[in-house]
C-alpha cells in the first residue's frame, strides 16, 4: 500500500466510524426533500376564505360554487355585513374575504362591468399574492363562459396565460434541482472543509506534513471520500424526486450527472479554500454556513427569483455557484436541454472550479507558517 | 563524530516574541540529546525548526548536512517526530494508527517490527482498541512507535513525558536507551530537570535562550557555592525567615527541603540557626546537599550569580 491509498483508507474509516456524521450526511437529503416536497409549498392547498354576498344572485352563487369545487379553497363564513371582515381577519379564520357588489348579475349583463372586492391577508404577502391570484383566475374563468357566444367587442381583453415546463406550478420541481445544489455544497463544502481542518487543530497535520505525504496527497485523499458521500446523495435525491413526487426528467442523465460531477468538483474546491483559510472547525464551520449555504439558499434563485433581486444582489449571486448550477439543472431536468443549451453556464462552472484549486494548491502551507 | 544536527545563530519571532534568540548547537550522532527548559521556553519551536515546519528568521539549521529552508522535502522522511500533544488518530484503533503510519512512509509494520518491538509489544494486547481510549503512557509508547516505524535516522520527541505517570516516564526513558543502542540519534525535550540527567547532553533553554549545553555531570559541577538542604515545621515561615536574613543569596523550595546558599562562599551556620530561630521558626534541620541539574538552572536563570562566579 503506498502512502496515498494508505491515506484515503484512513479517511474512509474515520467517516465510516463516525456514525452520527454519517446518519445526518445520508439523513439530510431524504428529511431535505420531504420538508421541501411536502411541507414548503407554493400552491395552495384548502385555504380558508370567506364570503360576503350582497347580490345573492346567480352570478355571485356561480362564482361561489366554482370557489368552492376548486382545491385550493375552502369557504369556511358567510359573512352579513361589511363589518364582520376586520374581525375575521383578525381571528385569522381567513386568508381571504370575497365581496360581492349587490345586484352583481344585473350590473354585468347591462353594463358589461360588475365589481368584485377581493381582500386578503398580506401579513404572510407571498400567499397573499397566491390566492389573490387564484381567485383572480377563478372569476376570470367564470366571466369567459359569460361572454362566450358574444361579439368580440363586450367579450372585452382577456390574458390567456399558460405556464410552461411546469403548468401546475408544481413548486417541488423548482426545488428539487435547489434541493441538489444545496445538499451538494453542504456535504461537499462544508464536511472537506471541517475535515481538513480538524487535522490541523487536533495537530495531526504537524505528522502528515513533516509526512513523504505530498500536499496534493492530502487534499485529494481528503476530497475522495465526500466525491463518492456526494454522488450517493444525488442519486438518493432523483430517485425521490422521481419515484415520490414524479418530478419530469426530461433531459439526458449521462449530463446531468456530468454536469453534477462538476458542480461537485466546484463545491470540493470550495471546501479545501475555505479549510486553507481557516485555523479550527468552528471558523471554517462558520465560513462555510454563512459564507456558502446562506447565498446558495437565498441567492442562488433556489427560492426568491434571481431576476427580482435588486441590482447589487443580482451581481453577487453571480459569483454563487449555486446559481449557475441551478439554471443548468433546470433545464435539464425540466426543459431536457442538450449541452450546447448550457455551454456557457458549465464553463462558468469550470472557470470557478480551475480557479478555486489553483488558489487552494497556492495556499496550501507545507509549513506551519 | 558527525555532526547530525547543527544550528547556527537561530533567532524565531512571532509577533512581537522572540521565541528564540541567537541560538546556537550541534546535535552528535547516535546521542541522546536533552533540551530543558521550562514552558514558554522555546523548546517547540526549536523542535519545529529542526523538522522543517517552521523557517528560521535569523541563522540556519542544518540537517544531516541539508539546509532545513530550501531542502526540507529530503529531511522530512529521515526524522522522527513525535509532537508535544497527542497527534494520532482518535478515532483509529492502536493498529490501524501504526498501520497508517507505516504506510504512509512507504513501509509496513512488518519490515520494521524489530525496531518497535520492544515497545509494541506492551501495545499489542490492545491493538484492536481506538487510540482515543488508551491511558496516557499508552498513548505516548503508541506514538512514539509511529514515529520510528519508518525508522527514521533522527527522533524528535518533543515532552514525551508530560502528563505521564512516573512509572510510565521510567519506562519511557528505558525505551529511549534501547533505541540509542540501534544508533538512532534522539532529541527529546522535557520540562522536568529529573530527565535531565538521563541524557548525554542537555542544553538549559530559558527565554529563548541556551544558557549552557554540556553533559549532566559538567552542569551540576558548574555549581559551586556549598548547597544546603533545610528542613523546618513550616516551609512557608522557613522561605521567609531566609529572604530576611542578609546573607541569603538563593533559596529554593526543593521538595521537603530548601535549597539554600549563602553570599559567603562557606556559610556559617550557626549563625543561620539562631536568625531562625530569633525568627521563630522551629524544627530546623540543616543538611550539606549534594546539586542538582535544577539547582544549577535557577543559578543560571539568575544573571548576578553567573557573575559572581566568573568573578
Amino acid at each position: 500500500m503506498n502512502s496515498f491509498s494508505g491515506f484515503v483508507v484512513k479517511e474512509f474509516k474515520q467517516i465510516y466510524r463516525d456514525k452520527r456524521t454519517l446518519i445526518v450526511l445520508f439523513g439530510m437529503p431524504v428529511i431535505m426533500m420531504i420538508l421541501f416536497g411536502f411541507a414548503i409549498r407554493n400552491e395552495i392547498n384548502n385555504a380558508k376564505i370567506g364570503i360576503l354576498d350582497r347580490a345573492k344572485d346567480e352570478a355571485s352563487q356561480a362564482i361561489i360554487h366554482k370557489l368552492e369545487a376548486s382545491d385550493s379553497f375552502e369557504i369556511s363564513a358567510y359573512l352579513k355585513s361589511y363589518d364582520e371582515v376586520e374581525a375575521l381577519f383578525r381571528q385569522g379564520e381567513v386568508k381571504e374575504v370575497v365581496v360581492f357588489e349587490s345586484e352583481f348579475r344585473k350590473k354585468l349583463v347591462k353594463q358589461g362591468q360588475a365589481n368584485v372586492q377581493v381582500l386578503t391577508d398580506a401579513t404572510d404577502p407571498n400567499l397573499a399574492n397566491l390566492v389573490q391570484s387564484y381567485t383572480a383566475n377563478i372569476i376570470q374563468d367564470y366571466a369567459e363562459t359569460l361572454h362566450e357566444g358574444k361579439h368580440l367587442e363586450t367579450a372585452g381583453i382577456s390574458p390567456d396565460i399558460r405556464m410552461m415546463y411546469n403548468p401546475e406550478l408544481k413548486s417541488v420541481n423548482l426545488f428539487v434541482p435547489g434541493l441538489i445544489a444545496v445538499i451538494l455544497m453542504l456535504v461537499s463544502a462544508l464536511m472537506t472543509s471541517i475535515s481538513i481542518t480538524r487535522e490541523k487543530e487536533m495537530g495531526n497535520m504537524e505528522i502528515l506534513l513533516v509526512s513523504p505525504l505530498k500536499p496534493y496527497h492530502i487534499i485529494i485523499g481528503k476530497v475522495l471520500p465526500y466525491l463518492v458521500l456526494s454522488v450517493v446523495n444525488v442519486i438518493t435525491i432523483l430517485i425521490l424526486a422521481k419515484f415520490v413526487f414524479q418530478v419530469p426528467f426530461e433531459g439526458s442523465y449521462l449530463l446531468f450527472f456530468a454536469e453534477s460531477g462538476l458542480f461537485i468538483l466546484t463545491a470540493l474546491a470550495l471546501g479545501v479554500f475555505i479549510s486553507s483559510a481557516s485555523e479550527n472547525q468552528q471558523t471554517a464551520m462558520m465560513i462555510s454556513l454563512a459564507g456558502l449555504l446562506l447565498p446558495t439558499v437565498l441567492l442562488s434563485g433556489f427560492i426568491f427569483p434571481v431576476s427580482s433581486m435588486p441590482d447589487v444582489l443580482q451581481f453577487v449571486s453571480h459569483i454563487i455557484p449555486a446559481k449557475w448550477f441551478l439554471v443548468i439543472v433546470r433545464s435539464i431536468m425540466l426543459k431536457g436541454s442538450d449541452f450546447l443549451l448550457i455551454w456557457k453556464e458549465t464553463l462558468i462552472l469550470v472557470m470557478m472550479t480551475v480557479l478555486l484549486i489553483a488558489l487552494s494548491i497556492r495556499k496550501f502551507k507545507v509549513r506551519l507558517q | 563524530m558527525k555532526t547530525v544536527v547543527k544550528a547556527v545563530g537561530v533567532s524565531k519571532y512571532f509577533a512581537n516574541v522572540n521565541a528564540l534568540d541567537n541560538v546556537d548547537f550541534e546535535v552528535t550522532e547516535g546521542e541522546l540529546f536533552g533540551v530543558i527548559g521550562p514552558d514558554g521556553a522555546g523548546k517547540t519551536t526549536l523542535f519545529r525548526l529542526i523538522n522543517t515546519l517552521l523557517v528560521p528568521d535569523e541563522g540556519s539549521v542544518t540537517v544531516l548536512g541539508l539546509d532545513s529552508v530550501y531542502e526540507y522535502r529530503k529531511i522530512r522522511p529521515l526524522l522522527g517526530y513525535m509532537p508535544g500533544r497527542f497527534s494520532l488518530y482518535q478515532d483509529l484503533t492502536v493498529e490501524e494508527n501504526l498501520n497508517f503510519f507505516a504506510s504512509v512512509f512507504g513501509t509496513t509494520i512488518e519490515s520494521n517490527y524489530e525496531l518497535i518491538k520492544p515497545i509494541y509489544r506492551q501495545l499489542e494486547p490492545f491493538k484492536t482498541r481506538l487510540a482515543g481510549a488508551l491511558s496516557g503512557g499508552m498513548k505516548q509508547k503508541l506514538a512514539l512507535s509511529c514515529a520510528l516505524i519508518h525508522k527514521p535516522r533522527i527522533l524528535l520527541l518533543d515532552e514525551p513525558t508530560t502528563g505521564v505517570d512516573a512509572v510510565s516516564r521510567k519506562e519511557f526513558w528505558e525505551m529511549l536507551k534501547v533505541l540509542k543502542q540501534e544508533g538512532i540519534t534522539i532529541i527529546v525535550s522535557t520540562p522536568y530537570m529529573d530527565e535531565a540527567k538521563l541524557c548525554e547532553r542537555v542544553a538549559l533553554i530559558q527565554d529563548g535562550k541556551i544558557l549552557q549545553i554540556d553533559s549532566p555531570e559538567s552542569i551540576v559541577e558548574g555549581f559551586k557555592k556549598p548547597l544546603l538542604g533545610i528542613k523546618a515545621k513550616s516551609t512557608y515561615q522557613l522561605l521567609q525567615a531566609l529572604k530576611a536574613y542578609p546573607k541569603t543569596n538563593s533559596a529554593q523550595p526543593f521538595g521537603e527541603y530548601v535549597h539554600y546558599t549563602e553570599k559567603n562562599r562557606t556559610p556559617d551556620q550557626d549563625e543561620l540557626r539562631d536568625f531562625l530561630k530569633k525568627q521563630g521558626v522551629y524544627d530546623v534541620q540543616v543538611v550539606s546537599v549534594k546539586p542538582t541539574i535544577e539547582d544549577r538552572f535557577m543559578e543560571l536563570m539568575d544573571p548576578q550569580n553567573e557573575e559572581e562566579n566568573n568573578a
